[in-house]
């Protein structure tokens, strides 16, 4: 048995490896939203991955629950400076939604149930790195931080991850989102600190 | 959730005077959307979000976004149809 230094309390989290510059950590899950909060209920849900040759692609969300279930463990980070370590998800990996889609697009257009949209790079929704969630913590995600289901990329500005999200449009174009194209930066890596347009 | 989804257009007073010389909060805005007028002071900002979204209060739809980063700020008004502001006699 060693001796215990009295006072000795480990390493503070301030200045943590995974946390990315000039971000904070918080233990709440602030509320972030640009407007009312859509009412969806699950009977009329559906979730359309539409391609630039106009195909349509669409899961109820009975057919999406039969898909692959997923359990990602995360680190999110918010532009508004706030991150959150080690939130627990479950929901479809977008491979598993993009396998067997025929489409020569390089970007994508998440838009949301309420009007939300945010563009992202079709490669950054792929290779294990995007979800459709619908759970949180071990329970329904709630409507005020996207439920039924929302997007999660969090290796993007959290704002990528689209609450309420309805479908993807594949583009061969770029097409920026509701906050991409009001002066945040049209990719947003926390860790380059893309917050706004220029960064 | 205890906070209230939105707060009114009065909140907008410091973040547009930034922006305008004028006196915001008697002027009059035009939903590009449905069309009603409602007085700026009237619209419905949601200010828990990267930056300021005012709907229209009748139709819910954007007329206004300000976003503000250290060193600029973004106003994105294609949402109205026209700003109106009372100005003195000429
Ligand atoms: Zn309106």
């Amino acid at each position: 048995m060693g001796i215990v230094t009295p006072g000795f309390q480990g390493r503070p989290r301030s200045g943590a490896p995974n946390l990315p510059p000039g971000q904070y950590l918080t233990p709440d899950f602030p509320v972030l939203s640009a407007g009312p909060t859509p009412k969806v209920p699950r009977e009329t849900w559906e979730f359309v991955i539409s391609t630039e040759t106009g195909m349509e692609y669409r899961w109820s969300w009975d057919e999406m629950m039969a898909l692959p279930q997923e359990t990602p463990t995360v680190d999110i980070h918010c532009v508004t400076r706030w991150s959150k370590l080690g939130t627990t998800w479950q929901g479809v990996s977008l491979d598993a939604l993009l396998d067997g889609i025929d489409t020569a697009a390089d970007y994508a257009l998440a838009h949301s149930y309420g009007d939300y949209s945010t563009n992202l790079p079709l490669d950054d929704l792929r290779d294990g790195q995007a979800w459709l969630v619908h759970t949180y913590d071990g329970d329904d995600l709630p409507a005020e931080h996207g439920g039924p289901a929302r997007l999660l990329v969090p290796h993007l500005y959290f704002w990528k991850s689209a609450k309420w999200v309805r479908g993807i449009r594949l583009m061969v174009e770029d097409n920026p989102g509701f906050w991409e194209t009001a002066g945040y930066h049209d990719y947003g890596d926390p860790w380059r600190e893309q917050r706004y347009q220029g960064d | 959730m205890t906070a209230l989804p939105y707060v009114d257009g009065n909140m907008l007073d410091g973040p547009l005077g930034e922006v305008f010389a004028v006196d915001l909060s008697t002027a009059t805005g035009r939903c590009a959307h449905c069309g009603t007028a409602s007085p700026v002071a009237g619209l419905r900002v949601y200010s828990h979000a990267p930056g300021l979204v005012a709907r229209c209060p009748v139709c819910t739809e954007v007329i206004l976004r300000l976003v503000r980063a250290p060193d600029r700020v973004w106003l994105d008004l294609r949402g109205a149809t026209f700003l109106q502001f009372p100005m003195p006699p000429e």
